[in-house]
């Protein structure tokens, strides 16, 4: 019943209509792209969740061939998940210098960020290269191709965060550290840990328990 | 057409619902309500009593949208008017928990009849009054849903069908289904509802018919072209005429072995009805886990050699060697190929994986009476 | 008896071998010389469209919709094209219907099968796909983008840009749907294409990858939209607009954006892997290698049950808002009308599998999935309770957007009561993918969809423009469509409980004729709506002299009727505080008077080319996939992120509106004077 009836008229009575200057300054549009940014992500998340449910059914589908303790090459993988750790400290580093306004410390922090960024995907090429030559490729086996294109839909979002980096980098050099950059390194932040927390998920779900079981 | 075919009567008192339509259109025959089999007979009462169930709430909404609409149009001017009403406890009480207890009531319902009524079940009952006698075994067909018609194999009896089945008046027909193609769904209006066909795997449906006649039975899933031609008659004949309709279709020369039933997978639309005199033994087997022809592993075969944990990298490119080869005819031969480190346990894992042939079905079964 | 390769050789050129490497599969055999009713259409569409275009270049308004339309992020403008879009796919989904309709008459007559399969299937698949896609869809972002943003007082939405990028997605799918009527074919396996039939070894042409490439673009766009839409009303309400003072249509919108973030990815994932197992060879959904359709069938549910409720809410929310507007009545049970739309969102995620009973699952889990279809009813049921207390003591005004809600309660009503029919497991067994299952669900749709589209569009055509909608033309539309409705869909309710499948294209049984031929006069009653509708808006625009209106012409309760109509681009000269629930309603009660000055400068976005370019580019890109062109596509894809990343370099996107200037245009507009 609260809801549903007129709130009493306050003393001063109303004031129906905004006539302050300083009332309406374009903030919302701030925490909005956050927000935003934020619901982007849960959905992306949706669609991992989508390919780790498959390859959760059709993992173990051989087809005959080989199996995970077949084709991974742990120590390989083990390397690729420490590059992208500490890819996501170093990313952390550059956002504090961010918000202390040193431009330069922060830029080589993202140059290192995006160097393990690369590190990670040249693994990623590796291994890939390596079962494609085995002819273990996404269409020898349903475990092959719910493996590949989880591991792959994973490889591309790393991609995408690595040339937005240099994007980004570009346009700090341009314009400095403006208030749009600042949002724009904050989004990518969230973006890269994102894909950080993913791959924990991978390497876990994928590589550790196909190679203990 | 099996459409125009009579039927029993004891039941259409009970579809006052439906009289209104029924009449004014006397040309229909509302197979769904009035089936020839128990299952399905069954599957239309529960229409009804769902229905009558939800017409409690159905009804006094339908009459109140009237009602309002015309009592408080705006130039009735002797109806009340209160356009600051928008709450009332109890209404909001009626309106949620109504429709609540409706709902449990069909909860249960649903419970109970999706539980009787679950096509996997041996059937309890033949009609409502009579159960199944213990020394009938149910019919057993195999039902196989190709590109664009129906194979029907009798492993009892040794023969096959396409687009023709025959069963026996009151004696439970259990159906196994598969496909070699892609999803299908099997339906007999008139005798039980539907259920999916799917390529390497096995579906099944339990089902009677209760009055002699030819019904129509027909594909309900729509699969491509040939879709609305895929269909078939179903002949529920008595004991003595099926045993015609079994000697006849056994007296057909041509067997239904690996190298016809490759032929008969080919696509076609609109077969003519074919008899197949014998079945080759075991080929169901290789229907079902898609090795009919020389150029795959049985797919059971291959989820063995998986649950063993994969044939390894070699797996991927001794594809040519195993073709062919199946566990029921040859173990030990398999698993040189693909587990050689386990093929002198062949014999036994394969046992224990359940994947020896079955054991023919025995052609003197037990019949009714 | 035919082999298929015969039945199939006649009807279509053989379309599944690359040709070269430059065209890909594209060759003249494509080209539908093959079929004299599609080369028809083609003529006609084609002499339309040159028509078109020759007019508005004649009229010299090319450069007045690019500036004005096509590259505008204003959020009124994007709803208006949107329902535009809809409209015409409208016309395009209901073409398919009639021909379905004729061609099941005749058919099931006996005296012509005018449509060979291959034909028929497509035309069936393509209605599905349109009309829930490009027709409902569209229709419900329009309505949203149109009214949510006026409703909580905001001046535009939180991503303008995005809006716009969102649209032109939505419309590169509609351009791939379309390309595949006259290039080439659509798929034939159903609206949900379910493998393996849909897969490479069962449909090898090109048809599912128009479906595919499609579906995936315009998704991405209603992801996009999602998210815009979410962040607009958690973010830009007006001051002292809390959650339970949002207007109630504010709440569906809400609701069905969540529904829509929470249930797209699902659904570009499953077309993704699909897409995958056509072009990659991979086994997620084939017979074979370890590979499970079934899995296809889960995963396009967990999206397409969801997507039911993202088309009926927001109509849920429209019927919330006209109700009591013409009862001249607050809204009876505001609270639990917001609690039944967050039951609904969260119960419509655990009902999927009710699309299957027959698949074989358990009697435990099918009467799970059951039951809860059964639950959702509770709250669905809740609502048509409270829409009718809303009518109970008011004072009814039969305005059309009220007429088509009572249709709406009377239909949809029926509709309900055999979707709960249809979720009893061993019912479905029997009614499943028979007639009676296409004549439910096209009971709610278009009793509840449809109906709430054109209540909705009459409602809210004054606010976008100023005048009034015909009432004659509207009155024909109305009786058209409701009274065809019956006619063409009670027969089908007859002939599922007959044992007819739904799909058939050829019948051995000619007692269906009857009931098919009454179904295909209410196709023509429809038609006649459909017409009517199309005359109701031509004149309409022609009469918009005569039949002018203020900003609140149905003495409305919401903020959208508190500004001028159309509204000025920014919608409100001064931002409204709001104080209660149907807070215009309040403020008309306390005689606020929109303050003729004290202007203050307003942030607004530039319009921008970007949106349109991309989805260009991503259009070109889906069209080379289709057709195996793989440079062109390559061109597309890094076409259209290298335009994404110089779009990201222009950092000046906004300016700001002078308060002088906001005088001059907020002087030169209609004043809002309440009716009566």
């Amino acid at each position: 019943m609260t809801t549903a009836t007129h709130p009493p008229e306050p003393s001063e009575g109303f004031d129906f209509y905004d006539t302050d200057p300083a009332s309406h300054a374009d903030g919302h549009h701030e925490t909005g792209t956050m927000l935003g940014f934020w619901i982007y992500l849960m959905s992306d998340s949706l669609i991992f969740g989508i390919l780790f449910a498959i390859y959760a059914v059709l993992g173990t589908n051989y087809a005959a061939g080989p199996a995970p303790s077949d084709l991974f090459e742990i120590e390989k993988i083990l390397l690729a998940t420490f590059f992208l750790l500490f890819s996501s400290i170093t990313y952390g580093f550059a956002v504090i210098n961010m918000q202390l306004g040193k431009q330069g410390v922060m830029t080589i922090w993202l140059l290192v960020t995006g160097a393990f960024g690369i590190g990670f995907l040249t693994m990623e090429v590796l291994e890939f290269h390596h079962l494609w030559h085995l002819g273990a490729g996404p269409g020898a086996s349903a475990f092959l191709s719910s493996f590949w294109f989880l591991v792959g839909t994973h490889g591309l979002h790393v991609l995408s965060g690595t040339i937005w980096l240099a994007v980004l980098l570009v346009q700090v050099q341009k314009h400095g550290l403006n208030h749009d950059n600042k949002r724009r390194i904050l989004c990518l932040s969230l973006f890269w840990h994102f894909l950080d927390l993913i791959w924990i998920g991978v390497f876990s779900f994928v590589y550790l328990t196909g190679v203990l079981l | 057409m099996s459409f125009f075919q009579p039927r029993t009567s004891r039941r259409i008192g009970r579809f006052g619902l439906l009289a209104l339509g029924a009449l004014a259109l006397s040309g229909c025959n509302l197979v769904v309500m009035n089936p020839a089999g128990d299952v399905a007979s069954q599957q239309a009462d529960l229409i009804i009593y769902a229905t009558v169930l939800m017409l409690i709430v159905i009804v006094p909404v339908l009459a109140l949208t009237v009602f309002f609409a015309i009592r408080y149009r705006a130039d009735n001017e002797e109806a009340a008017y209160d356009p600051e009403w928008d709450h009332s406890v109890s209404l909001e009480i009626v309106v949620w928990s109504v429709p609540l207890a409706i709902i449990i009531c069909l909860a249960g319902l649903t419970w109970v009849a999706t539980h009787r009524l679950d096509p996997y079940r041996d059937l309890p009952r033949i009609t409502a009054t009579k159960a199944v006698d213990e020394n009938v075994t149910p019919l057993q067909v195999q039902v196989v849903a190709l590109d664009w018609k129906w194979l029907f194999i009798y492993p009892e009896y040794n023969i096959a069908t396409v687009n023709e089945m025959a069963v026996i008046v009151d004696r439970p027909v259990e159906f196994k289904l598969t496909s070699t193609t892609v999803m299908n769904a099997f339906y007999i209006p008139d005798m039980v509802g539907m259920i999916y066909a799917m390529a390497g795997m096995e579906t099944e449906l339990n089902g009677v018919l209760n009055s002699p006649g030819t019904y129509a039975g027909f594909a309900s899933h729509y699969n491509g072209a040939g879709f609305s031609r895929m269909r078939f008659d179903v002949k529920a004949l008595d004991e003595a005429g099926f045993d015609e309709w079994t000697a006849q279709v056994a007296g057909a020369e041509q067997p239904l072995d690996r190298e016809s039933f490759v032929q008969l997978e080919q696509p076609s639309i609109d077969n003519d009805v074919h008899y197949y005199g014998s079945v080759q033994d075991g080929l169901w087997q290789r229907i079902l886990n898609m090795c009919v022809g020389d150029d795959k592993l049985c797919m059971n075969d291959m989820m063995m050699v998986d649950a063993l944990g994969g044939g390894g990298i070699d797996g991927l490119y001794n594809r040519e060697l195993y073709r062919g080869l199946c566990s029921a005819d040859n173990p030990e031969g398999m698993f040189a190929i693909l587990r050689p480190d386990l093929s002198d346990r062949a014999t036994d894992i394969t046992a224990a994986m359940d994947l020896l042939p079955p054991e023919t079905p025995q052609m003197s079964v037990p019949r009714e009476n | 008896m035919a082999t298929a390769t015969e039945t199939t050789a006649h009807s279509f050129p053989d379309i599944t071998n690359p040709v070269n490497w430059f065209w890909g599969k594209l060759s003249w055999d494509i080209f539908p010389f093959y079929d004299p009713l599609i080369l028809g259409t083609f003529l006609v569409t084609m002499a339309l469209g040159l028509g078109i275009v020759g007019w508005l270049t004649y009229k010299r308004l090319w450069g007045y919709l690019w500036t004005e339309w096509f590259t505008s992020v204003d959020h009124k403008k994007i709803g208006i094209m949107y329902m535009v879009l809809a409209t015409v796919m409208l016309i395009r989904g209901f073409s398919d219907a009639i021909l379905m309709r004729i061609h099941q008459a005749l058919a099931s007559a006996g005296v012509l099968e005018f449509l060979p399969p291959y034909h028929y299937d497509q035309v069936f698949t393509a209605h599905g796909v349109i009309m829930i896609f490009f027709v409902a869809m569209p229709f419900i972002t329009g309505f949203m983008n149109y009214v949510m943003p006026l409703q909580i007082g905001a001046r535009d939405v939180a991503f303008p840009f995005l809006n716009n990028f969102s649209f032109w997605l939505t419309f590169s799918g509609v351009v791939l749907v379309m390309l595949s009527l006259f290039v080439g074919e659509f798929a034939a396996t159903g609206w949900l294409a379910f493998p393996p039939l849909s897969g490479l070894e069962f449909s090898p042409g090109v048809g599912v990858d128009y479906y595919l490439w499609s579906l995936n673009i315009a998704g991405i766009g209603t992801t996009l939209s999602g998210i815009n839409l979410i962040v607009t009303i958690v973010k830009m309400r007006a001051p002292g607009m809390t959650w339970m003072k949002m207007p109630i249509f504010t709440w569906s919108t809400l609701v069905t954006n969540i529904l829509i973030v929470a249930s797209f990815p699902v659904l570009t994932a499953t077309l993704a892997l699909l897409t995958a197992d056509r072009y990659l060879g991979t086994h997620f959904f084939t017979n074979d290698m370890g590979g499970n359709a079934m899995m296809y069938i889960n995963l396009i549910w967990i999206w397409g049950h969801p997507e039911v409720y993202i088309l009926i809410l927001p109509i849920f929310g429209i019927f919330s808002e006209i109700v009591p507007t013409f009862s001249r009545k607050r809204l009876f049970g505001y609270t639990s009308m917001v609690y039944a739309l967050c039951v609904i969102m969260i119960l419509s995620y655990l009902v999927w599998l009710h699309h299957f009973f027959t698949m074989g699952a358990g009697a435990d889990v099918n009467s799970f999935f059951g039951i809860t279809t059964m639950i959702i009813s509770i709250p669905t049921g809740a609502k048509l309770f409270n829409w009718l207390f809303t009518m109970y003591k008011g004072r009814i005004k039969f305005e059309l957007p009220m007429m088509w809600v009572i249709a709406f309660m009377i239909t949809f009503t029926i509709g309900g009561m055999t979707g709960v029919l249809l979720a009893v497991p061993p019912a479905d067994y029997v009614l499943h993918n028979s007639l009676f299952l296409v004549a439910h669900f096209h009971n709610v749709i278009i009793g509840g969809v449809v109906f709430g589209v054109f209540a909705g569009i009459n409602y809210w055509w004054p606010k976008a423009f100023g005048f009034h909608m015909n009432k004659f033309w509207g009155l024909v539309s109305f009786y058209g469509w409701v009274g065809g409705f019956w006619f063409a869909f009670m027969p089908l309710y007859i002939l599922g409980l007959m044992g007819v499948t739904r799909r058939l294209s050829q019948f051995e049984d000619t007692s269906y004729a009857l009931l098919f031929g009454i179904a295909a006069l209410g196709v023509a009653m429809i038609a006649v709506g459909v017409v009517a509708f199309i005359i109701q808006i031509f004149v309409s625009i022609r009469d918009r002299a005569a039949l002018a209106c203020d900003g609140d012409p149905w003495n409305a309760r919401t903020l959208e009727w508190s500004t001028s109509s159309p509204p000025p681009y920014y919608n409100f000269s001064h931002v409204p505080n709001v104080y209660a629930l149907d807070a215009w309603d309040h403020m008309k009660a306390h005689n606020a008077e929109d303050p003729q000055d004290d202007y203050v400068a307003i942030h607004m976005p530039k319009r921008t080319a970007s949106g349109l370019v991309i989805s260009a580019l991503m259009t070109v890109m889906g069209f080379a996939m289709i057709w195996h062109i793989w440079w062109l596509a390559l061109v597309g894809f890094i076409g259209s992120v290298a335009y994404g990343i110089y779009h990201t370099f222009d950092y000046d996107r906004d300016f700001y509106l002078q308060p002088d200037e906001v005088r001059a245009i907020a002087n030169g507009r209609r004043p809002v004077v309440p009716a009566e």
